[in-house]
């Protein structure tokens, strides 16, 4: 069976124009996909069923005993951390909200270690942005900076920017101005009509460069700035206030390099300074594919978009002290249940250490490098392969996953309900 | 069967004509009915003030810029937190708080159905998953189409049934209610960083004005029977000198609808400043109001603002840029592919500044000017006027000259000479403000006929029942017990369960979305039409197929059905 506009849950474009071949519970063929995309759905080798460690190994157990064992986990934590939420759809993040505020547990998704400092910086000047098709049927100036698409968002640019036809922007290819801002020259540095090598840690300087000559103060600036002629920073200046419309779009080499959250607030108020010229959007190359929507369903349910403690019993929120790779590092937490992401793999090695030491819970389809350091793991549906659910683009459209196969696994979202059903009831009103 | 019998209620019911009757009112399995057997649960009113549920006609609660409000304001969130208790979850924010904090503050003030202002058709899918978290009051969702790339396309064709058919085929696919206009043109203007100053002016590339998109689009709401009518948000919002633009607008619209207004002008406040700069500024409420008492085919509201800090989000995109050049603060902007744009910012209303206590005094002068209180309903266009807690406040301050004049006493010196304010005498009463905050909006809205806004038999149980004896206080003198008793009622009914007591809540909430299905002939429906799906498919960045909001994301969804170019 052939089904059409299949939505690609892998990263934040959410690319929702593949086409799946199908047949009972296997997908025999992905088109349009990107190779992400394709390992998504092709090379989806699942747990089989729900795992707990021994002395020696691993023991297979019923579901009922995994969601009993996890259940008690929790109840006699006093101090859990629920982590993840990336991966998977709405609904299992809003359930899991509801338990850390039942259990009075800190909540963190993927953000912490991805694009939480935008947020921080978002919180402090204010995000001008758009959604993706604004961008697709109106820019002609593109700004990459920090991030590599061709590698990690492979049909960003053929579906939202570089190569794709918009209404005001027919032969785009032609009519738009590429600009890949980097530490070194990346794949997508390769097609930019014009490429900035910054030396590494030289971003907030070479914003402030930029936004100098935005206000017409380019006489103070030196010949140099992080590596960057003058003569390059003026004319990429010139590129942006003389567009029609521009975007830049940003990635961890911003967000994660010195200088972090200041980093993304200069870039955001060059893209501000710029609006007094010309109209210019700003925004961050969302990671999971469904990372923002654990922002924004954590958002409406508590207040904040990532980093949120319960313990107080009101929503608590203090990122670098709530953030779990802090918890973790600090030895804080005394049990930890991670959903649809792998911090095994993501975390520093202290966080992980720690995660090895308490007892851990892994809901995920997968086999992870979180597997290793955790009590039990229990697999669920895959959100977008085998269940249906709300995901946010990067851009806040909201899309609806679909299921395309059965593979008989239950979903995270009715896994996490019978903990929650288990937690309400030993713990009364 | 669910049975409850309200008894010694002092009861004002606008639509059915009852004020202050002391009756009692039955009901049976969420609905009003004539009677009810003895094994009835009894609620004493003790002849306090029972209304039928409030409605907000237009208010900011759910969807991408509400929930972007709060992402960028943990200043806020800090502001209003209260702890999970009993049925009530955590809660956090003042001016934007989480949804359930939304809910239970409007149940506990004895609202129990809202219209979400402004609700772009791309991510109505969020709006909808919003509702769903807001437990407590029946929504329906305003759909904009200012920027709607298909409809501009069509209003310059002057093709009315086209136009019709598009707006009918969004709100289908994305189960909205009605027909939103904000800026009209100018949110697509200002996807180049420009606006429009005039409603004359045309559309970049679009070659339609915000004059042609408004009056075709008021036909074709007509023509798809819509229960409500099309839902405005001027042009040159916030702009001195601006009265000009609001009553070229008015002159526009056309009596159209026998039964309620052809135009619903929102919070018209904002949109009454007369002077051409910051510095001279002044009141023009009293030109929209001779212009709004002279046509009963349109209805306002006030757009009220108070003195507090809050945050200001709508599709306005340009607006919203102008002003964060003025305060300087933290600004946001969404713009929404060929529909919309979207901003928001923070501001602080203070009685230091001049043109903030006029535009406090200009949304009383709207109210207390205008003479069918049928035509200007009490909102702050929430949260950018005030945040929805401080409509008890606008309350006394419409009943009471006394309290009025407590307040201009504190304000700028020049407000007395820039506004009629201080000059007006009408204090409203019980029943002006039964109308302005939930009649009214039942009317405006078009749901009185599902049940909304009255206590008649067959009527859905929406009940407010506050802690108010009209005949032993005295609004004019005793406004601090007017607005305390409309803080916190001592019961709020939703349909025919109690769901707030004293403040708190008391059971989960089950709520409906209200949405509209026109019907509309095979041979002019869009989605037959090749080349409708041929710009669909290029332009938007999600295929068609995965636009339309899945029927279980309003899991009590009522399809308000319309006969359609009948």
């Amino acid at each position: 069976m052939i089904i059409n506009d299949v939505v690609c849950p892998f990263c934040g474009c959410l690319c929702d124009d593949l086409e799946l071949e199908v047949e009972g519970d296997r997908i025999l063929r992905v088109q349009n996909g990107c190779s992400l995309s394709e390992a998504t759905f092709m090379n989806d080798t699942r747990l089989p069923a729900p795992i707990r460690r021994t002395a020696s190994g691993w023991e297979e157990i019923p579901y009922a005993d995994a969601i009993k064992e996890t259940a008690d986990i929790l109840r006699d934590s006093d101090r859990p951390l629920l982590y993840g939420w990336s991966s998977t759809h709405g609904e299992t993040q809003s359930v899991g909200v509801h338990i850390a505020e039942r259990i009075g547990a800190v909540i963190d998704n993927t953000s912490t270690v991805c694009h939480g400092p935008s947020i921080l910086a978002i919180q402090e000047v204010g995000h001008p942005g758009c959604t993706l098709g604004q961008v697709k049927n109106r820019a002609d100036v593109i700004i990459y900076w920090g991030c590599n698409p061709i590698e990690a968002h492979p049909r960003h640019m053929s579906r939202y920017t570089t190569f794709a036809t918009g209404f005001f922007v027919p032969d785009a290819q032609r009519e738009r101005t590429i600009i890949v801002v980097d530490t070194r020259r990346n794949d997508s540095g390769g097609i930019a009509d014009e490429f900035v090598q910054i030396e590494p840690g030289g971003d907030y300087a070479v914003l402030s460069a930029l936004r100098a000559i935005v206000r017409g103060k380019e006489s103070i600036i030196p010949k140099k700035v992080a590596g960057i002629a003058k003569e390059q920073l003026i004319r990429i200046a010139g590129i942006c206030t003389n567009a029609k419309f521009g975007a830049i779009f940003f990635g961890l080499g911003l967000t994660m390099s010195r200088g972090k959250y200041k980093n993304v607030r200069n870039a955001i108020e060059l893209t501000d300074e710029l609006n007094r010229h010309t109209k210019f959007v700003i925004s961050p190359m969302r990671g999971h594919g469904n990372v923002y929507g654990s922002n924004e369903v954590f958002t409406w349910m508590t207040g904040y978009p990532f980093a949120v403690d319960f313990a107080r019993g009101i929503a608590f929120y203090n990122p670098g002290e709530t953030t779990a790779v802090d918890i973790l590092r600090r030895g804080e937490c005394d049990a930890a249940l991670i959903v649809a992401s792998d911090p095994g793999a993501h975390f520093p090695r202290a966080a992980a250490e720690h995660l090895a030491k308490i007892p851990t819970v892994l809901i995920d389809p997968h086999v992870n490098a979180t597997t290793a350091l955790s009590r039990i793991q229990i697999p669920c549906t895959a959100a977008g392969i085998d269940a249906a659910g709300t995901a946010y683009r990067m851009d806040g459209v909201p899309i609806r996953l679909r299921k395309v196969i059965d593979r008989g696994y239950p979903d995270d979202a009715e896994i996490l309900k019978k903990i929650y059903d288990r937690l309400n009831g030993e713990l009364g009103p | 069967m669910n049975e409850i019998l309200v008894k010694n209620a002092c009861v004002i019911d606008p639509i059915r004509g009852i004020n202050g009757d002391i009756m009692d009112i039955a009901i049976r399995d969420g609905r009003i009915v004539e009677s009810v057997s003895d094994r009835a649960e009894i609620i004493d009113a003790h002849r306090c003030l029972t209304l039928p549920g409030g409605i907000d006609s237009h208010t900011h609660v759910c969807g991408t810029k509400v929930n972007f409000g709060r992402y960028m304001s943990p200043e806020d969130m800090r502001a209003g937190r209260t702890r999970r208790h009993g049925r009530m979850h955590v809660t956090s924010g003042y001016y934007v708080p989480t949804t359930f904090g939304n809910s239970y503050r409007y149940s506990a003030m004895g609202y129990t159905t809202l219209l979400e202002g402004a609700m772009a058709p791309l991510e109505a899918r969020h709006t909808h998953e919003e509702f769903t978290a807001t437990p407590h009051q029946d929504m329906l969702a305003n759909t904009l189409f200012d920027g709607n790339w298909a409809v501009m396309d069509a209003v310059r064709e002057k093709n009315i049934p086209k136009t019709a058919a598009i707006v009918g085929w969004t709100l289908n696919a994305v189960k909205g209610y009605a027909i939103k206009l904000t800026n009209p043109g100018g949110t697509e203007a200002w996807g180049w960083g420009e606006d429009l100053t005039s409603i004359h002016e045309k559309v970049p590339h679009f070659e339609v004005t915000p004059s042609e998109i408004i009056t075709t689009m008021i036909r074709a709401n007509e023509l798809l029977r819509l229960p409500h009518s099309v839902h405005l948000h001027c042009n040159n919002l916030g702009k001195p000198g601006n009265y000009q633009t609001t009553l070229d607008t008015f002159d526009l619209v056309p009596d159209l609808n026998p039964d309620r207004q052809t135009l619903y002008a929102t919070h018209v406040q904002f949109h009454a400043y007369g002077g051409g700069t910051w510095r001279n500024i002044c009141s023009k409420a009293e030109d929209i109001t001779r212009s709004i008492n002279s046509k009963p085919q349109i209805v306002m509201d006030m757009g009220q603002i108070m003195f507090c800090r809050t945050m200001t989000m709508t599709a306005d995109g340009p607006m919203e840029f102008n002003l964060h050049c003025l305060h300087h603060n933290k600004w946001s902007n969404h713009d929404v592919e060929l529909e919309t744009g979207s901003g928001i910012i923070p501001v602080t209303y203070s009685k230091k500044s001049a043109v903030n206590c006029i535009m406090w005094a200009i949304g009383l002068e709207l109210a207390l000017l205008t003479k069918n209180p049928w035509q200007c309903l009490l909102e702050t266009d929430n949260p950018n006027g005030a945040p929805f807690v401080k409509y008890p406040e606008v309350i006394g301050l419409l009943m009471s000259k006394r309290y009025r004049d407590e307040e201009c006493a504190t304000l700028h010196a020049d407000t007395e000479r820039r506004t009629s304010l201080f000059a007006l005498e009408r204090e409203m009463d019980w029943h002006d403000i039964a109308v302005m905050t939930r009649a009214g909006q039942a009317k405006a809205l078009g749901i009185v006929n599902q049940g909304k806004g009255h206590l008649g038999a067959g009527a859905e149980a929406d009940i407010a029942i506050y802690p108010i004896r009209t005949d032993s206080v005295d609004p004019a003198r005793e406004y601090r017990k007017v607005v305390e008793g409309f803080q916190k009622t001592r019961f709020t009914i939703k349909r025919g369960r109690v769901v707030s007591r004293d403040g708190e809540i008391i059971v989960d909430g089950a709520n409906a979305t209200f949405w509209t299905n026109a019907l509309i002939p095979e041979d002019i429906r869009v989605d037959n039409d090749p080349e409708f799906i041929r710009r669909f498919q290029e332009f938007y960045t999600v295929r068609m197929s995965n636009y339309p909001v899945q029927d279980l994301y309003l899991p009590r969804g009522r399809r308000v059905d319309t006969e359609a170019f009948s």
